[in-house]
């Protein structure tokens, strides 16, 4: 979130899209409640009617997966109507900068962005850069009627938005789509802020990325950002996913978002300079500009001592990735797991054989390797995947060691919500049996790996033996961890003519050095704790002096404490907030009050001083128009991979260009998907409920819970079930072309056919929490049905919209 | 047994609870005794902050325990998101606790073709893992790619998880994974 859930309260407008908070992230509500309470609007659009619809003063329903439709058109209704803020705009985005000549829009090229290759099914963005002048600046036009602008750019690209065409696309009452749009772009009024809620809904789709840069431009156009109530609000699914997500478990990246090495940057000069971007503007702090800081940081706190200048600080003992890091994201390791690349597994605090899309396919992979280490509070379906519906054991010859760990509340350590507030938290009871907490099995397992290593040799043993690892010597204290994410300094250093000792904390990141001289596991979090104590551990529930729920001595956020980010957005050029009443930083004084600013720099109308407001992009601007991304500067309507409709009605360009195909031509014979296929007339999608959480695998283990929601479900129109002869409570059988699951009916006016173009089409939904493995009876994976194909920049799986039957079981 | 709205108001507001809900059909009685045991336990119980582990939203909750044993948890009032309330997971978090018979408690070990599991000690699982670790490194550990470029990594282990998993313990577990090599590093964000 760019801000957080207390900040709810201080909307004036809230839209949900993509959610389900009152379902999922329920006490949420609360402060959605209080916005309310203060004459605050709620908005929904959902395929169906849910807890969030029945709190919202409109709802609006929409046919999964045409998101972008939806919001294109809002984009076009705000052009059309002038209900953006200029000044906001021109101040703060890039909605002024002169684009390539060459660059051509989705409508003019039938559905694809200029620069399309259709063999490679990538794209050459030479014509989506931004033209410069002879020093390298970006050249503007204040008037924002050049036609290569940014804003003229925008306009072209959603102006075959149209309220018919939306509405014909998604499904949409017209008038109810506008209503909507109507009074969310209320909220483009200067000191006026309009907040969007936003989780599983948007990300699971092959056009997951682009869903949410659709709102962030809507959010840019209208002033939204860095203004309390504001913001762009991913509502995170797991307790913890944000803290792994920024000390990065994932492919891609190493922690705070630096990125892993690649083969092409042998050197740690190269790989810092490849990623170091630079700007010729003095008022851009391009913030990532210090990245070198950082990974040399990072590279000290892996290595320690024995990372040194003359040995690049141990970069060659990083491993090297392929330039196509795509190919080990998770769809493609699952897909290679299948192929039997894999001797070694795990899947620690994870359920793949249920959580992953396609989950057969998962389910079989796991019989491919020779072991799996599998760390867990309870037994799962992956745990058991050998002895699950199926299998043969005896055909099977997988290790499975399974391991029991602490849950959270066994054990010390923080968590990061989706506030980003990194809350401590403590040993409350002790853990059953010989149950150990995770960070004392990793402990042990790097130990022992070690010593084999140092009795044995073997290959490149060198990135084991020089790991710095000083946790403890028995075990792990996890203070000594956090102490090392936040940092030290490891000689005497002199910042700003005050000297900091060795061996003492880094107070922030703007203290870290690329010399060696400090250390940092993750720059994001250096000033969490520091010589004033542990940060994120703190108690105070005192409010900041602008009184709008900040709790700045509450635990700790980051990035340094700064509880609403792109906060130099919330004031004029003068540093006056837009919103008088809902202030979060202002220049008074000679000095910023308030939140944490976003760099202590006075406001933009000190010109020689200065910085612009988003300090985390080279030019200092907000992407309006966005180079960054595989499928678009701009958004663009696609279709789902899985579809109901045999043509895109927005263009010629049916699904997403630049999304990896799976298929069982070049992957596997479980990689199936039908479109138009009279087998599977129905959209089919997923989602949570209050009573069970993710796979299910804690919560169906809580009898208290399964009370409530004991078995799998499929939520149907009283209209579709008319069709099929299904009555609420009737066993039925969902099917998709990869596999099937046993439902109850239930049927209700919750979801209502569409009306796409004068054909009907129906949606079903189903929860995705239930695995074979407990309760009895209670249903399988709704995983089972979903197709593994993701988005075409992270390559999550587009779980919310595909293709389906159901028919009553017969007994 | 068929009680108007208006009875069953009555019923429920009368004092003397277990006699009145016993009109209803249930004995309210040993739950009022629970009650009663637990409010003089919690005075003398050992109580903790934790944050929920369940969304993102991060309720605090309450956690009382004795002699290591969790018999109450509950809502932190002092918490600024939810003010003492949770959801029904949040209020059912005590079921996650040693107290649930189904917790994991000790390591277990199938064999390859097993139809079964074998309940092995830390020591001798610890032992394994770690053999087998450096087994499959050292067969698969790629010095250089194709094109000749130095890329010394581990392509045959993989990995996926946690979000379940602390701040500390995420940060040196993808230490302890690069320091093998792997690439293969995944979790819930990308799904």
């Amino acid at each position: 979130m760019t801000n957080h859930w207390t900040d709810l309260q201080n909307a004036d407008v809230i839209f949900i899209m993509g959610s389900n908070a009152a379902e999922n992230h329920p006490i949420s509500f609360r402060w959605v409640n209080k916005a309310m309470e203060k004459g605050a609007k709620l908005l929904n659009v959902d395929p169906r009617f849910t807890k969030t619809s029945s709190k919202s003063h409109m709802y609006a329903p929409i046919r999964s997966g045409t998101d972008i439709a939806f919001l294109g058109g809002m984009i076009n209704h705000i052009i059309q109507n002038r209900l953006y803020n200029e000044t906001y705009m021109r101040l703060y985005t890039n909605a002024t900068f002169l684009v390539d000549e060459g660059f051509k829009t989705a409508g003019e090229l039938d559905g694809v962005f200029s620069g399309y290759d259709a063999d490679k099914r990538k794209y050459d963005k030479t014509t989506w850069a931004f033209q410069r002048d002879g020093k390298g600046i970006i050249k503007k036009d204040s008037t924002m009627e050049d036609p290569h602008c940014v804003f003229q750019l925008l306009k072209k690209q959603y102006s075959r938005y149209t309220p018919d065409l939306v509405s014909q696309i998604t499904g949409t009452p017209k008038d109810k789509m506008v209503k909507i749009w109507e009074s969310y772009a209320t909220t483009g009024a200067t000191g006026k802020a309009g907040t969007i809620m936003y989780a599983m809904g948007w990300t699971q789709h092959t056009v997951g990325v682009q869903n949410i840069r659709t709102m962030a431009i809507i959010q840019l156009m209208l002033g939204n950002m860095g203004v309390a109530g504001g913001g762009v609000n991913a509502l995170r699914g797991e307790s913890n996913v944000q803290g792994s997500t920024d000390h990065c478990l994932l492919a891609h990246i190493l922690p705070g978002y630096l990125k892993t090495p690649r083969a092409s940057q042998p050197t740690l000069k190269a790989y810092n300079e490849k990623w170091t971007p630079k700007t010729g503007d003095a008022k851009s702090a391009n913030w990532w500009g210090n990245y070198p800081k950082y990974s040399v940081s990072l590279l000290k706190a892996f290595f320690g001592d024995k990372a040194t200048a003359e040995n690049d600080f141990g970069y060659g003992w990083l491993p090297k990735a392929e330039d196509d890091i795509s190919q080990y994201y998770w769809l493609m390791l699952f897909d290679e797991m299948y192929k039997g690349k894999f001797s070694g597994f795990f899947a620690w605090g994870q359920n793949p054989a249920c959580s992953g899309a396609n989950a057969q396919k998962n389910r079989v992979a796991m019989a491919k390797l020779d072991w799996m280490v599998n760390v867990n509070i309870f037994p799962s379906e992956t745990s058991e995947f050998w002895q699950g519906p199926g299998m043969r054991p005896s055909n099977i010859k997988t290790e499975v060691f399974r391991l029991p760990c602490a849950v959270s509340f066994e054990k010390e350590g923080s968590i990061t919500n989706s506030g980003r507030w990194m809350q401590w938290r403590y040993k409350g009871g002790d853990s059953p049996g010989e149950a150990l907490p995770d960070g004392e099995i990793i402990n042990e397992l790097y130990h022992r790996v070690r010593k084999l290593y140092e009795k044995d040799g073997g290959v490149f043993p060198e990135p084991i033996l020089n790991l710095w690892w000083d946790y403890g010597d028995d075990k792990v204290d996890v203070h000594r961890v956090a102490k090392e994410i936040n940092g030290y300094f490891l000689e005497d250093v002199t910042v700003k003519g005050k000297t900091y000792s060795k061996d003492t904390l880094v107070p922030s990141f703007a203290f870290l050095q690329a010399d060696g001289s400090t250390c940092s596991g993750n720059w994001l979090y250096c000033n969490s704790y520091t010589e004033k104590g542990n940060m994120a551990a703190r108690r105070s529930t005192k409010d900041a002096v602008n009184g709008i729920g900040l709790f700045p001595g509450w635990a700790w956020a980051w990035p340094v404490n700064r509880r609403i980010i792109y906060n130099r957005a919330s004031v004029d050029a003068n540093g006056q907030p837009w919103d008088k009443e809902h202030w979060v930083i202002k220049w008074q004084d000679g000095k910023w009050v308030g939140d944490v600013p976003d760099g202590g720099w006075p406001p933009l109308s000190d010109d020689a001083k200065t910085r612009y407001a988003f300090i985390m992009k080279p030019e200092g601007h907000a992407h309006i128009f966005g180079p960054g991304l595989a499928d678009g500067p701009f958004s663009e309507h696609y279709e789902p991979y899985e579809c109901p409709i045999e043509k895109n009605l927005m263009s010629g360009q049916k699904m997403n260009p630049a999304v990896k195909i799976l298929s069982p031509d070049t992957n596997t014979p479980l990689d199936v998907a039908f479109s138009c296929d009279p087998r599977f007339p129905i959209v089919g999608t997923t989602y949570r409920m209050v009573e069970h959480w993710q796979t299910g695998l804690m919560t169906r283990h809580c009898s208290w819970l399964v009370e409530a929601q004991p078995q799998q479900w499929v939520e149907m129109s009283t209209e579709l079930a008319a069709l099929k002869g299904i009555r609420n409570g009737d066993r039925c059988l969902v099917r998709s072309a990869r596999g099937e699951v046993n439902a109850v009916a239930i049927v209700t006016e919750r979801f209502k056919p569409f009306n796409i173009a004068g054909q009907i089409i129906h949606q079903i939904g189903l929860p995705w929490c239930y695995g074979w493995l407990t309760p009895p009876n209670g249903g399988d994976s709704s995983n089972l049905l979903t197709p593994s194909i993701g988005d075409a920049n992270t390559m999550i799986p587009e779980t919310k919209a595909f293709m389906v039957d159901v028919v009553r079981k017969e007994v | 047994m068929k009680v108007s709205r208006r009875t069953f108001l009555k019923i429920s507001g009368a004092t003397a609870a277990g006699v009145a809900a016993g009109s209803l059909g249930f004995d309210l009685s040993p739950i009022k005794a629970h009650a009663a045991t637990l409010r003089k336990d919690l005075k003398a119980a050992k109580e903790s902050t934790t944050i929920c582990c369940y969304c993102a939203v991060g309720c605090g909750a309450l956690v009382h325990s004795m002699n290591g044993k969790v018999i109450n948890i509950e809502g932190d009032p002092d918490h600024p998101i939810n003010e003492g309330t949770l959801c029904s997971k949040g209020a059912a978090l005590i079921q996650l606790s040693a107290n649930n018979p189904k917790r994991l408690q000790k390591p277990m070990y199938r064999a390859p073709y097993a139809t079964q599991w074998r309940e092995v000690s830390w020591d001798w699982t610890l032992d394994e893992i770690a053999k087998r670790i450096k087994k499959s490194r050292d067969a698969s550990f790629v010095t250089k790619n194709a094109k000749g470029q130095v890329v010394n990594r581990t392509d045959g282990i993989a990995s996926v998880g946690s979000a379940a998993l602390d701040n500390e313990e995420c940060y040196i577990y993808q230490k302890f994974l690069r320091s093998l090599g792997l690439v293969y590093v995944e979790h819930q964000a990308r799904i």
